[in-house]
């Protein structure tokens, strides 16, 4: 992987060191090379035949909702080292703020851009409502609460049927507009993927300059050594607060563009699987590495959503006896577990680490060896 | 901090061992009164069999401060290994009435199931958590929370995502008169099985070398190693009884609900997890105080017609607690806030 890095880098030196010193331009032209060309891509022999183009587009569209979670979430325990197993919850919060504004359900309906960002307020609030109690705790606590709040939501959602048709969901979800320009609808899938490309594009901007910040340097600090962190002066709980806040709004706004994106909201589309999921791609892509959560996000949601896909079909197709009983796509949440296993268990650090973590991880090999 | 915290833990314990009896009779009574007979048995009986998980939370995480998110699904594998035991290879298909032949089918569920459940178990610590003892504290977290769904979806794969039958070999219409009120039979060999566990547990913890080993290696884990007590053996066998602990609840779940499900783990789980920390995490009496207390909690709910809250005020409990008493009721040696 280096001898590559190496390679590629005495080649595009100026261009590196160009976008080294713009790097949000970097970001737009990155992630608009790669909005262009994963359609395009879908063009040529091996992809066309499993779906059509726009079949296609619509689950890029997804996989970069999953993948903008998954930059959320990295904020969380990536950047500030919490343990949140409850993310989808905020999710939920997002897509039903916006399910009740803009929807048949209610009667009301309130544009989409503004929700967008009242969205991720919801999920601001709600964040600091949970992290303000018990942030103070110890990790693993914190693990468990949120472990449970992710699991009130949808039970809560799901029961108080007076107000959100419980396990039915709200559904005829408004879709956003620009007035005269584009129609989002349902057939076209390339509105809304270009609305999640510059999404992700804003975010992950959004992140990197966070990241770099008095407060995302705090996290690094807090992540590593909290009391040296607290000994410093560092307001340990109001950072947390801070991160949790930021990672919980991030899901909000994703949470609309999904009730956007779909149309429909329900209990069910936000159970504990998808918290891990998501945790799992932050997981495989390498914990504190935005860019590197974000493939990770797109490498699980398509592996699932294309290769099990493709492995039924094909499975059926050749009428393999003992096989053809097997819904390979149960296999996705098996996927999850052994992901978050082996790569805590082999490569804690994740596939594309971010460098400061990697030195985290680092030490306690050798401090390992010593011991034995 | 550590001497605090050993203070603390032992005046704790005194003050436990003077507290547990007054609360316990108070509170019995008080649920009594409030709840009727029939309620109080059924609460009874939940309770023994999250307080037979809740042992398993607490004990592991008294010895190496992990929150074992995939013993819920220990437990829920236990009861679908007594299961497939029962119904697959003793051939039972409903209620066994010759009472000998009942004894020894119960006997074979329960040894069988608790020995396969403390090797799973065992086998899951050699794995997926022994390697990570040392590493950053979240790291052993996640590979709990992978393995929890591993376990999990093993288990939908064979089973299917519905509700599997359970044989219930304890005929559920033999029932005693207890003060003009039918107590079903079935609920009491719950009852006491339970309470027989804890017991043995108890004298296990406190009157063994082991056991000895087991409270040292919770309380200073390089102390009790330079003492010589072999860390890895102590920590294994903590496994091999919390999951044993779980397979014998699974075994009780199956004979008292009669079914079983993939997701069985994860709810209950949870709410055995907030049982350990209701009792105070790392205290195995308080461990089983917080069951029988979310299990009065839960029936309670249902009793006032709040029954699909359940789950959301045992949550609601959790957070509080963790927030506001986080060494619990009786108090814990590990609850200290970081």
């Amino acid at each position: 992987m280096s001898r590559i890095g190496t390679a590629t880098s005495t080649r595009f030196a100026p261009v590196r060191a160009y976008f080294r010193r713009h790097r949000s331009l970097g970001i737009v032209v990155g992630v608009l090379f790669i909005g262009v060309a994963l359609p395009l891509i879908t063009h040529i022999p091996p992809f066309d035949g499993i779906q059509s183009t726009n079949a296609w587009v619509n689950a890029f569209t997804t996989a970069a909702i999953y993948a903008m979670l998954a930059m959320g979430l990295n904020i969380v325990i990536g950047f500030a080292g919490l343990l949140d197993l409850g993310y989808a919850a905020f999710f939920a919060l997002g897509g039903y703020t916006y399910a009740f504004v803009a929807a048949p359900y209610t009667g009301v309906h309130l544009p989409f851009w503004p929700m967008l960002l009242a969205g991720g307020v919801v999920g601001a609030i709600f964040g600091i409502l949970l992290g303000a109690p018990t942030l103070r705790l110890r990790g693993d606590y914190l693990a468990i609460v949120t472990l449970g709040f992710g699991e009130i939501v949808p039970i809560t959602l799901m029961n108080s049927d007076k107000f959100t048709n419980g396990v039915n969901g709200i559904s005829g979800i408004d879709k956003p507009n620009i007035p005269g320009i584009v129609q989002f609808t349902l057939i076209n899938p390339w509105p809304m993927y270009a609305l999640v490309v510059a999404l992700l594009t804003i975010i992950m901007i959004m992140i990197f300059r966070l990241q770099d910040s008095r407060l995302g340097r705090t996290w690094d600090a807090i992540r590593e050594d909290e009391l040296a962190a607290e000994s410093s002066g560092v307001n340990i709980v109001i950072a947390k607060l801070q991160a949790f806040a930021v990672g919980a709004s991030i899901a909000g706004i994703v949470g609309v563009v999904n009730a956007a994106k779909l149309t429909i909201v329900t209990p069910d589309q936000f159970r504990f699987s998808v918290s891990i999921s998501v945790l799992a791609a932050v997981v495989l892509g390498g914990m504190g590495n935005t860019i590197g959560v974000a493939t990770g996000a797109f490498i699980i949601y398509l592996f699932q959503n294309i290769l099990l896909k493709q492995i039924n079909t094909l499975v059926e197709n050749f009428n393999i006896p003992v096989l053809s009983h097997i819904d390979f796509l149960q296999f996705q949440y098996v996927l999850y577990g052994i992901v978050l296993v082996l790569m805590m268990l082999k490569r804690p650090q994740g596939v594309f680490p971010a460098s400061r973590r990697k030195r985290e991880f680092e030490p306690l090999k050798i401090e390992k060896r010593g011991a034995k | 901090m550590a001497t605090a915290s050993v203070t603390s833990s032992s005046t704790g314990r005194i003050l436990g061992t003077l507290r547990l009896p007054t609360i316990i009779a108070v509170f019995l009574a008080l649920t009594l009164g409030v709840l009727g007979i029939d309620q109080f048995v059924n609460a009874m009986t939940l309770g023994a069999i999250y307080a037979l998980v809740a042992l398993g939370y607490t004990m592991v995480y008294g010895i190496i401060e992990l929150i074992n998110f995939a013993h819920g699904d220990v437990f829920m594998v236990g009861s679908f290994v007594a299961m497939f035991i029962s119904s697959r290879v003793l051939g039972n298909d409903g209620s066994i009435t010759n009472v000998p032949l009942l004894i020894e089918s119960v006997l074979v569920l329960f040894v069988v199931t608790i020995g396969i459940m403390a090797l799973i178990g065992a086998l899951i610590e050699r794995l997926a958590y022994r390697p990570l003892r040392r590493a950053p504290k979240l790291a052993p977290l996640i590979t709990a929370i992978g393995v929890s769904f591993i376990l999990q979806n093993i288990i939908q794969f064979f089973f299917g995502p519905t509700i599997t039958q359970v044989p219930q070999l304890v005929p559920v219409e033999w029932a005693i008169e207890i003060a003009g009120a039918r107590v079903p039979l079935l609920n009491l060999f719950v009852i006491a099985t339970s309470i027989i566990l804890m017991i043995c547990l108890q004298l296990f913890i406190s009157r063994t070398r082991t056991g000895r080993a087991m409270r040292t290696t919770s309380m200073d884990r390089d102390a009790s190693s330079l003492m010589g007590v072999d860390i890895n053996r102590t920590i294994m066998i903590t496994f091999l009884i919390g999951s044993g602990l779980a397979g014998a609840a699974g075994v009780v779940h199956g004979l008292y609900y009669g079914n079983t499900n993939f997701s069985l783990g994860f709810e209950s789980g949870l709410k055995a997890f907030t049982a350990a920390v209701l009792g105070g995490i790392g205290n195995t009496a308080g461990a089983a105080l917080g069951g029988f207390l979310i299990a009065f909690v839960e029936v309670g709910a249902s009793a006032f017609g709040y029954g699909r809250w359940g789950g959301a005020i045992v949550f609601s409990l959790l957070v509080i607690f963790l927030v506001f008493r986080p060494t619990g009721l009786l108090g814990s040696h590990s609850g200290d806030r970081a």
